[in-house]
């Protein structure tokens, strides 16, 4: 068992991504997790202070497109694709939680 | 009928000059595929009937005097992460089943408008992650040399079908290896492009900083024809590269008189099978040959390569994974309510390994862990940026094995997701570095299957590796050459 | 009884707003900050050619890109940057290079599961916003980020809560925002309302958006706390939603204000939540609670690249700043010369009036008649059409006293519908000058008509002369067809009392 992943973080970042866990599938994962974690650890270990992260390969900046209108999709080619649709838009179950 | 030419090359000039049919050459693909697809299972989807209504629009143009341009009539398979409009896009996951863009990727635009000719959806592990293809939703894919074992992930259906002859030239995705890893493992040329050179516009995202679309085939010319095709900047991606798609058939033939090619030290000791490292020491001694010079090189943080991948990668998965919540397309699970229904619908329509690289992806992006692993991956990032750029101060190619074994059998390493990650070693730093890399088939292991050199170039290298893969590809043993 | 109700409030002058305490005679103050988001006027969205267009048929102005469909892309708009940095520049902030970041929760109105947004490095800090009383609020950022869609709740209430499920129009989703933070540098419920009535000028000035509250072009949250006067510390804030006019801004303020103090009062602590204002009830209630603190794994946006505008860039939108309110007002006292603080120049600013009595001011008209008209006369459409010329001559025939306030009114109401001089429509309306021995004749007559009542008004009390004036003075304007100047014969009866006295 990893010392550095926990059954409970391994539930908490399972809601996070709203995933749902039976009790055997959270003993597995917490074992493979921890493996890749402590797999890690070389990393997380490195007194890395001075050196500036890199996001992204490229150095591009200021990908600008010009403010133009274009072409926009067919809505019943959109919603065809949809699980539930009423009324013109996308329907889906009750919302209970609060926007942020 | 007369001998079908069975490179691209051969067959776009064939079919340009009108020495055969694109329909003659479709036919003679459709009829390999329905050979030994049942066994192989390269597909999701053949697209049989659109693929012979291309073909004939191919030939109508030319009997119109119409060029259909470079690819002309040349069967392509597509990974099926590449949109296709109305046609069914899965990513080999239960989630997206049934689901048909509205709109094409552009390299799905640039090779149709090149005059290729789509045969079919390739199979992948489910959303590109995966060694072996064996986390596809739709089954595994087998390695057409040997249908015990795998052909490699994540584009193990791209390879198979040009090792296996159902289209000369197929399109993958390579975010840590999944396109040069699966071309070594089915003995074919495979190419990760500099990040930037070919748009990602419609590539079903894995992990954005990391993910390129490249080509297979079982010639280098073929994949410099099919580079040519799809590179190019697209306004469509914002981490596109401003700039026209490099030459590369033009330079083929320049040899590699006066390169320096260097072997990176790490990445040939622990870990490689020792005929794997044979091999590239056999490829090293006739790129010498062929007038090359050749020296060890280190490439220190590439050791940090691994753990650093699999932080980032799976960090950016787990946002863009997050789209499938069976509110616009694809599965839906229904529940009360809307959180439980995207919680149902995400639990069955993802598998096992995408479950697993999103947790690890949330934890390592989630408040008390960021600084500590994806921050840190960061840095690392940097710091294999910075060795590669000292490597290249005194090297113009850096050359390695592609993979560290040769294929193995299936259920071998499926359980056991660390060792599965292990194979990706050799490929991941140059996805890191956004750096081109390609694989070049080298002769056979130990074991009798094909092996892979890797030869790795700084951003938009792409014509100086070419010529070395050519210089490889000519001095390449055969399969059947025993190990020494 | 609630301790709320043992507490009175008085507005004091200027810009505080105090809760005093008749238990223990503790005086309190609020502070506030304000959060708002509008949407930038842009013809397109921020990361795809759809429109940015409001109120159209659902799920039209969609693409692959505003769905978050597999695959798709986003390529940022150069005019939501310029308009970004234009209003991070009235505002007063420094410009500085920025990167886009992921905040990821879901949402069924987000399309990707996760917001582009700007986090850790947005594009505009460390700026001000001066109201017109001269308060400086400091603004600590304004950035860029996506919108979401809009859910319609059906079934229930027709509410969120209660309804039996929802319905999803991605219309507005990716259409381009700038948050605004604010200091919490406001004291008063009215300060709050001028903020956004100032910020307003500055979005409508600088073009950058619309600003339409009740389109929700542009929308308020509000941080509230309090604590005790001279007390250092701030108190624990509630963050206020659900604003959706300057009214329910001011009384939402006050209320939760009242609340915080009650809660304090009586030794109780102020939890730090979200809380939605209930016009109807006149009250905040809590959000629905959550089971733990939200975790947003923010990240840089992997399919963008950074922006660095540079020197040059930030300099050509310097160039190109428009007038802003608080200049223009400056401009406008200084030609009237008042104070710019005056209502009237408030006015004439927020109503886009300010060129127009420049103008008029320039061709000879009196300043403070001028704003007189733009505060009180010309709050009507096409009041910036006036041709100011005829603006001036208007006022300067009242100032002559050629025409009467009343008259002065009427002919700027025909200016406006007819475009002509003011000089032929007082001509046509016979409103013609009045001889002053002219009038004092018509008033003696009437006095001598009514000796009953000028000797009361002669010898009466204040207030009793006060009836009696209007009286006569209207006895006058009914003998002149409302032509006389009520002050002019104000003078005469005057004049004339204190010659009978």
């Amino acid at each position: 068992m990893s010392e550095s992943l926990t059954r409970d973080d391994v539930a908490k970042v399972a809601h996070l991504a709203r995933l749902e866990l039976t009790d055997a599938e959270l003993d597995t994962y917490t074992e493979q997790l921890g493996a890749v974690l402590d797999h890690a650890a070389d990393v997380a270990a490195l007194d890395l202070a001075d050196v500036p992260p890199t996001a992204h390969p490229l150095p591009l900046v200021n990908v600008l497109r010009d403010d133009v209108i274009g072409p926009t999709v067919d809505r019943e080619e959109v919603l065809s694709q949809a699980p539930a649709v009423e009324d013109r838009r996308f329907r889906v179950p009750a919302i209970l939680g609060e926007e942020p | 009928m007369a001998e079908l030419p069975t490179t691209a090359v051969e067959i776009a000039a064939a079919v340009r000059s009108g020495q055969v049919t694109a329909v003659e050459v479709l036919d003679a693909h459709l009829a390999a595929i329905d050979a030994r697809e049942g066994e192989i299972n390269a597909f999701n989807l053949v697209l049989a009937d659109e693929a012979r209504a291309a073909a004939a629009a191919v030939d109508a143009r030319i009997a119109a005097g119409d060029d259909p341009g470079p690819l002309a009539g040349v069967p392509l398979a597509l990974k099926d992460n590449l949109c296709t409009r109305g046609v069914p896009t899965t990513c080999s996951s239960r989630i997206l089943e049934g689901w048909r863009p509205p709109y094409d990727a552009t390299v799905v635009q640039r090779v149709a408008a090149a005059g290729a000719v789509a045969v079919g959806k390739t199979n992948l592990d489910e959303f590109a992650m995966g060694s072996s293809t064996e986390n596809s939703a739709f089954g595994p894919t087998r390695n057409p040399r040997d249908t015990a074992r795998v052909p490699g992930g994540s584009s193990g259906g791209s390879a198979a079908a040009v090792a296996a002859g159902f289209a000369p030239i197929s399109l993958g995705s390579d975010t840590g290896g999944s396109i040069r890893q699966p071309a070594a493992l089915c003995g074919v040329v495979g190419v990760k492009p500099t990040y930037g050179l070919v748009s990602r516009y419609g590539l079903v995202a894995f992990a954005s900083s990391l993910d390129q679309i490249g080509p297979f085939s079982t010639t280098v010319a073929d994949s410099a024809l099919l580079l040519e095709a799809v590179a190019g900047h697209d306004p469509l991606d914002s981490t596109s590269i401003d700039q026209a798609a490099p030459s590369l058939l033009d330079v083929l033939d320049r040899g590699v008189e006066g390169l320096r090619i260097g072997l990176v030290t790490e990445l040939m000791g622990e870990g490689i099978a020792p005929d794997v490292a044979a091999r590239v020491r056999q490829a090293a001694a006739a790129l010498e040959a062929a007038g090359a010079t050749v020296g060890e090189v280190s490439v220190p943080a590439t050791s940090y390569g691994l753990s650093a991948y699999y932080l980032i990668a799976p960090a950016e998965a787990s946002s863009n994974l997050a789209r499938y919540d069976g509110v616009r397309y694809g599965l839906r699970v229904d529940a009360p309510t809307t959180a439980e229904m995207n919680a149902a619908t995400r639990t069955a329509g993802f598998g096992d390994e995408v479950k697993r690289r999103i947790m690890l992806g949330t934890y390592a992006l989630s408040a008390g862990y960021y600084d500590a692993y994806y921050g840190k991956a960061l840095k690392v990032r940097t710091l294999i940026m910075r060795d590669f750029e000292a490597a290249y101060e005194h090297f113009d190619l850096l050359l390695s094995p592609t993979s560290p074994t040769t294929a193995f059998r299936f259920g071998e390493k499926v359980d056991d997701p660390l060792s599965m990650y292990l194979n990706d070693i050799c490929t991941i730093p140059t996805n890191l570095a956004g750096h081109p890399a390609m694989s070049v088939p080298f002769g056979a292991g130990a074991d009798g299957m094909p092996v892979g050199v890797q030869l790795m170039a700084p951003a938009l290298g792409e014509a100086t590796m070419f010529r070395a893969a050519a210089s490889l590809e000519a001095a390449a043993p055969s399969l059947e050459e025993a190990f020494a | 009884m609630s301790a709320v109700e043992n507490l009175t409030h008085q507005p004091v002058e200027g810009e505080h707003f105090t809760i005093t305490s008749e238990a223990t005679g503790d005086v309190w103050e609020i502070v506030v900050g304000l959060e708002v988001h509008c949407e930038l006027a842009t013809a397109t969205k921020l990361f795809c050619s759809c429109p940015n267009m409001f109120g159209d048929e659902p799920n039209t102005n969609v693409c692959p890109v505003c769905l978050g469909l597999p695959g798709s892309l986003p390529v940022l708009n150069r005019n939501v940057v310029e308009l970004a940095m234009r209003l991070g520049r009235a505002l007063h902030c420094s410009v500085e290079p920025s990167v886009f970041a992921r905040k990821n929760y879901f949402y069924p109105d987000m399309p990707k599961d996760y917001q582009v947004s700007q986090f850790d490095r947005p594009i505009n800090v460390d700026g001000w916003l001066d109201l017109p009383d001269g308060t400086r609020v400091g603004i600590e950022r304004a950035h860029i980020e996506e919108d979401t869609g809009k859910n319609t709740h059906a079934g229930g209430s027709g509410r969120i809560h209660g309804a039996d499920y929802s319905l999803v129009d991605y219309n507005r989703a990716g259409v381009p925002l700038v948050e605004i933070v604010g200091r919490p540098h406001i004291r008063h419920p009215e300060q709050a309302k001028t903020y956004i009535d100032e910020l307003r000028a500055i979005l409508l000035a600088t073009g950058a958006s619309d600003a339409k509250m009740e389109e929700g072009s542009l929308r308020v949250d509000a941080n509230v706390s309090v604590r005790r006067v001279g007390d250092p510390e701030l108190g624990r804030r509630c963050e206020i939603k659900n604003l959706n006019s300057l009214r329910s801004l001011g009384r939402a303020i006050e209320y939760e204000a009242r609340r915080q103090v009650d809660l304090l009062e009586s030794g109780e602590v102020v939890k730090q939540e979200t809380r939605h204002w209930d016009e109807g009830a006149g009250r905040t209630r809590p959000g629905r609670s959550k089971e733990e603190a939200e975790d947003y794994r923010y990240f840089q946006e992997p399919d963008l690249v950074p922006l660095d505008p540079g020197a040059d860039w930030i300099a050509a939108i310097d160039g190109a700043m428009p007038a802003l309110p608080a200049a223009r007002r400056d401009t406008l006292a200084a030609a009237a010369g008042v104070a710019p603080t005056e209502t009237a120049v408030v006015v004439a600013v927020q109503r886009d009036l300010d060129q127009l009595a420049l103008a008029a001011i320039a061709a000879g008209g009196d300043g403070s008649r001028v704003l007189l008209h733009v505060e009180h006369n010309l709050a009507v459409e096409g009041a910036e059409s006036l041709d100011p010329a005829h603006f001036a001559q208007l006022v300067t025939m009242e100032v002559a006293g050629q025409l009467t306030a009343t008259q002065a009114k009427t002919v700027l109401g025909d200016m406006l519908e007819s475009g002509k001089a003011p000089d032929a429509i007082a001509a046509e309306r016979g409103f013609e000058a009045m001889d002053s021995s002219e009038l004092e004749g018509i008033v003696d007559g009437i006095i001598a008509e009514s000796p009953d009542e000028w000797a009361d008004y002669c010898g009466g009390d204040d207030k009793r002369r006060g009836k009696l004036q209007g009286f006569f003075v209207g006895k006058v304007m009914k003998a002149t067809k409302g032509q006389a100047d009520g002050k002019a014969v104000n003078a005469i009866l005057d004049a004339r009392r204190t010659a009978a006295g």
